[in-house]
């Protein structure tokens, strides 16, 4: 009994002795120097492996981070300034500078104003639709409405609205990764300069077709007349093929030329409601005060700043 | 036994339902929209402009690239527009409109039906004729054929393979070619081999085509070189690789082509396109286009001037029932469903397919429940329910490993699943990306 | 006009369907069960009745109040599963134990992996095999059919149930006695027609077969998994018998006995939890079929097909990601 015993722990103690040196050895000969810096960069950042940065995950960007010397060209939109200032800060190298961004939806076509020609009947994915046909409205430019970018948003920031048909951004949520203008086949999803308490103002349509024919497929549709160009005080809005853009670095959110745009088709986000002035009213028609309303949601703190706001620029 | 090809296949019901209905001409239509873009390649450029009188058969646009072809009027009359119209994608298109008036032809075009067996020309004069009349593959594919037939330096063809199989069910054009101009198809297959500088021909008929294998058997009998092979019935015989795996047990490898087996197929609409442009001067300006489904009251098949609107043709037959739910470009396995009735028959349409509306809604898809048929019907020996998977969540990177650019997207796999999934709609997307990928790394 | 309806190709769709496949098992299954209740009576149905019902309701139990998502009720799945597990049940087995093999299966079997499509285990085998190593007495005593008596003689059980031909092979062999001994007492036409003890749909060798040729014809599976586990086992139990004819069991006899059919036809063929490839369907089969010979013949379990079906379905990931099909292109 006791023979067997000593045996058996004998034996037992070679064989983890050996498999202890064999993998000793292993070990050493597979041996990967690494950074012990990138993990702690990846620590510092965000952990989404959104892809944002142009990296697959947050490793390669940390990765990268730790052996470029110069690290200008990288920015982690997720983290922000802040991440990017203390990772910096931690490797001794300076912060890259960007301003916030956040995704917009070009596209006001909703389901009254650009009405359906035909009815699909298939994969819910953008991107199948694009490479079918014109989509379900004879706009061929618009949101084809199956939210590619909702199901590629990491952070649930971009959702679908029945009402409407069309996806809508929630700026607290976007972290201008990016994700969603690469998943939108028609490139209608932009990354705009993110203003002032989440303000913004945009052509909310990407149609290049003549003003004719945009128009008889969307009444939101832009349809390239200029007026905005005259107006604006800045210079910030351009107009090419049949299609005004704003310069978000340039507009200075003076909003003239929401209220000068015939079809709506530039639209004005977080604003507080224009006060009811009689010159501005018998100037305007009311179309652009009621986009206003329905666009996305901001906390009463931020209506009450933006109406002094609004006082002070009156 | 019948030959066929080795891995995979399905058997849609054939519905052959406008097999008996001979060729009738169709009147020439009011105005005709012509494309530019009718053929896989560059677009054509149009020289004509607005207001100028055109001819049937003057050329009105010209090839504008080795993969291009040139474009005839179908009609006579005068240029509207050559603004981009609305297809039956939906999507605007640059295209030639022309106002139909009278019908006056290019002289040199020889109108008669005599059958001219003789051709003298060297293979070169042949190729060159294909390209100016225009001719593209005409069973679907819009290829363009003086390309295909332009053997590349170090290969060597060795036959000739006509696709008669028309596997797709509903169309019958082709087969209503080989019965009604066989005499033609076949002379066009000795000019075909005398441009590529082969001495055998085959002719892949499928067995429920009875008819036209007798027929076509008997015009054999006087051009040696072509044999008739009889071919199980099974979808997508008509596929290029299925069809030589078919008739010359060769497998074309992956990312080859067929001339790497020594195999060139063409269509046999392609066939009579061919004896018309080199023996008649014809350019390509009208095809058999088959206008079929339960709902129609007749089902028919027309030749067709190119550029005549599906909505005509489909009034011409009878008009659109009331219970419509789709109509196809094409047939119900790989034709393209219409977003609109405007879009113009063009040289790739070779049927136009009604559906009623409670056939046309998918059924509601399921989960994959792993049952391994979409696995076991792929033609080219694929996994269709992973190739899937990996589309939806846009992991096209995988996709590539796993030969997705060899899928041939016809639909065997969507077709026979069981729990009804859109399988071939993801594996389409991730191919495209795929190829789009492997076009970015060869920069 | 009508708005059109736009999709991408193809615009038809075959006639197959998860509900029609599912059916068509419960079709080939009839003449199984026909024969169960002609042999064991109305016990039969009562059992079978009774792991259906509480398969149906723990699926929907637990899709409605712990899965979410759509009910899968309508595609038969859970019926199935249930059929498959009374037929793994000694008929004589009581209710409440048929209930907790249900919910096992359902339950920990099937749903809690995702429901339909992403077990990776057989769930009848899942719910069978939780039951007979729990409650082993109730799960091997079988009621005798009548006219098979000549068994409970030669194994001394106690007279209201009786053991399976495998089972008193097994303890016959361990005894001591040769085969030669032993074979008058069995009768292979008996067990072919399913005059023998054992659970309650595995009995009848032919009238699975039948319900195979129906499976069969309508394409509801292929011959690859069947074929290659009862071919494997046939060779591999021949390759022994060839060896000692008084040592172990004739083929014959290993193919007609316990589970080989039922398991090999129905179980095995299980589509979430089978190989998608034909190749890898024979290879996945060989496997089940040596171990299952392996088992009856060296382990101490006398029937083991059940323990195969559940070790190769953890190796179809496996075979999945090496055995690919046949790609168009490599053939010459």
């Amino acid at each position: 009994m006791n023979e067997v015993l000593i045996f058996t722990i004998v034996t037992l103690c070679a064989l983890g002795v050996l498999a202890a040196v064999i993998l000793y050895f292993v070990a050493q000969k597979f041996k990967v120097y690494e950074d012990p810096r990138i993990d702690t960069v990846e620590g510092m950042l965000p952990g989404a492996n959104c892809g944002g940065c142009g990296f697959p995950g947050c490793r390669g960007m940390a990765d990268a981070l730790v052996k470029q010397d110069d690290i200008s060209n990288l920015y982690c939109p997720v983290g922000g300034q802040e991440t990017m200032k203390s990772i910096a800060s931690y490797l001794g190298k300076a912060a890259p500078e960007k301003e916030p961004q956040v995704a917009v939806v070009r596209c006001g076509g909703s389901c009254e104003k650009r009405p359906r020609t035909n009815t699909y009947n298939g994969a819910a994915s953008c991107a199948t639709i694009a490479s079918l046909y014109g989509g379900e409205t004879g706009c061929t430019f618009g949101c084809l409405g199956q939210g590619d970018c909702v199901s590629v948003c990491n952070f649930g920031a971009i959702r679908m609205n029945p009402a409407t048909g069309l996806p809508e951004v929630d700026p607290d949520q976007c972290t201008a990764c990016g994700a969603c203008v690469k998943a939108c086949p028609k490139g209608i999803i932009e990354l705009r300069r993110k203003g002032v308490k989440n303000r913004g103002i945009y052509v909310s349509c990407v149609n290049k077709e003549k003003g004719g024919i945009a128009r008889k497929s969307c009444t939101a549709a832009c349809i390239g007349c200029g007026k905005c160009v005259k107006t604006c005080p800045f210079g910030a809005i351009t107009l090419e093929n049949n299609l005004a853009y704003i310069d978000s670095n340039k507009c200075r959110m003076c909003r003239k030329c929401v209220v000068e745009c015939p079809t709506g088709a530039i639209i004005e986000v977080n604003f507080p409601p224009r006060p009811a002035k009689k010159d501005e009213g018998s100037n305007s028609p009311a179309t652009p005060t009621d986009r206003t309303t329905q666009a996305t949601p901001s906390t009463p703190a931020v209506k009450e700043e933006g109406a002094t706001h609004q006082t002070t620029q009156a | 036994m019948l030959k066929s090809f080795r891995i995979g296949g399905v058997h849609p019901p054939g519905n052959k339902l406008s097999k008996g209905a001979g060729i009738v001409t169709m009147p020439v239509p009011e105005t005709v929209v012509i494309p530019l873009s009718q053929h896989i390649g560059a677009p054509a450029t149009a020289v004509v402009a607005k207001g100028d009188t055109v001819k049937v058969g003057q050329l009105i646009g010209k090839s504008a690239g080795f993969v291009s072809s040139n474009i005839h009027s179908s009609v006579s009359g005068t240029v509207t527009s050559i603004d981009p119209v609305v297809d039956g994608s939906g999507l605007r298109k640059p295209a030639i409109t022309i106002r139909v008036e009278g019908d006056e032809w290019v002289d040199t075009i020889d109108r008669s039906d005599t059958l001219v067996r003789e051709c003298t020309l060297t293979p070169s004069e042949i190729i060159a004729r294909i390209a100016d009349a225009g001719i593209v593959g005409m069973g679907g594919a819009t290829f363009p054929t003086q390309v295909k037939l332009s053997v590349p330096q170090g290969k060597k063809a060795e036959f000739l393979i006509l696709n008669g199989v028309e596997c797709e069910p509903y169309l019958t054009a082709d087969h209503r070619v080989l019965l009604e101009h066989g005499r033609e198809v076949a002379v066009g297959a000795d000019i075909l081999c005398r441009a590529l500088g082969v001495d055998k021909a085959y002719i892949g008929i499928e067995a429920n085509k009875q008819d036209a294998i007798d027929y076509m058997e008997k015009v054999c009998a006087d051009h040696p070189h072509l044999e008739v092979v009889p071919l199980k019935v099974k979808y997508p015989q008509g596929g290029e690789k299925q069809l030589i795996d078919a008739v010359l047990r060769r497998q074309v490898p992956s990312g080859a082509l067929p001339i790497d087996v020594g195999a060139v197929v063409q269509n046999v609409g392609t066939a009579l396109a061919v004896y018309e442009a080199v023996q008649k001067n014809k350019p390509l300006i009208e095809r058999v286009v088959t206008v079929t489904g339960k709902s129609l009251d007749k089902p028919s098949n027309l030749k067709v001037r190119i550029g005549t609107s599906i909505r005509t043709l489909i009034d011409y037959c009878g008009g659109l029932p009331e219970d419509t739910g789709k109509v196809i470009g094409g047939g119900p396995m790989m034709g393209r469903a219409m977003a609109n009735l405007d879009g113009p028959v063009t040289k790739g349409t070779s049927g136009v397919l009604l559906m009623r509306e409670n056939q046309s809604l998918r059924p509601e898809a399921q989960v994959c429940i792993k049952c391994a048929k979409c696995v076991s019907v792929c033609p080219m020996g694929l996994e269709p329910y992973m190739l899937s998977k990996l589309g939806k969540h846009r992991m096209f990177a995988e996709m590539e490993p796993r030969h997705v650019t060899d899928c041939i997207e016809c639909g065997s796999c969507a077709y026979t699943c069981p729990a009804a999934l859109p399988l071939l709609d993801y594996i389409r997307l991730g191919k495209a990306e795929v190829m789009k990928m492997i076009r970015a790394r060869k920069g | 006009m009508k708005k059109l309806i736009v999709s991408p190709s193809p615009h038809i769709h075959g006639s197959d369907s998860t509900k029609r496949l599912m059916r068509d098992v419960l079709i080939a299954l009839i003449p199984a069960f026909a024969i169960s209740v002609i042999v064991y009576g109305t016990s039969v149905v009562k059992v079978t009745a009774v792991a259906v019902i509480s398969c149906l309701l723990f699926e929907y139990l637990i899709q409605r109040f712990l899965l979410g998502g759509k009910s899968t009720l309508g595609d038969y799945s859970a019926c199935v599963t249930g059929v498959l597990l009374a037929f793994n049940l000694p008929s004589s087995i009581p209710v409440w134990l048929v209930i907790l093999g249900s919910l096992v299966a359902i339950g920990v079997g099937k749903m809690s992996f995702g429901g339909l499509g992403r077990n990776p285990f057989n769930p009848a085998l899942v719910g069978r095999v939780f039951l007979l190593i729990s409650f082993p007495v109730q799960m091997t005593s079988f009621p005798i059919p009548e006219g098979v008596d000549s068994l409970t003689g030669a194994t001394g059980m106690d007279a209201s149930s009786g053991a399976t031909p495998l089972a008193f092979v097994k303890e016959a062999l361990k005894s001591g006695k040769s085969v030669s001994e032993l074979m008058p007492d069995l009768s292979m036409a008996d067990m072919l027609l399913g005059y023998k003890a054992g659970s309650l749909g595995e009995i009848a060798a032919l009238a699975l077969l039948m319900g195979f040729a129906y499976l069969l014809v309508r394409k509801v599976i292929t011959w690859h998994i069947p074929v290659s586990v009862l071919g494997s086992m046939a060779l591999f139990s021949g390759i022994l018998w060839a060896v000692n004819p008084e040592q172990y069991m004739n083929p014959l006899f290993h193919l007609l006995s316990g589970g080989a059919m039922l398991g090999a036809i129905y179980m095995a063929t299980d589509y979430v939890t089978s190989p998608m490839t034909q190749r890898g369907m024979v290879i996945y089969g060989i496997g089940i079929g040596v171990i299952t010979i392996l088992i009856r013949v060296f382990g101490s379990y006398p029937e083991g097909i059940s323990f195969a079906i559940l070790i190769m379905n953890a190796v179809v990931p496996l075979i999945n990601k090496y055995v690919k099909p046949r790609r168009f292109g490599l053939a010459k």
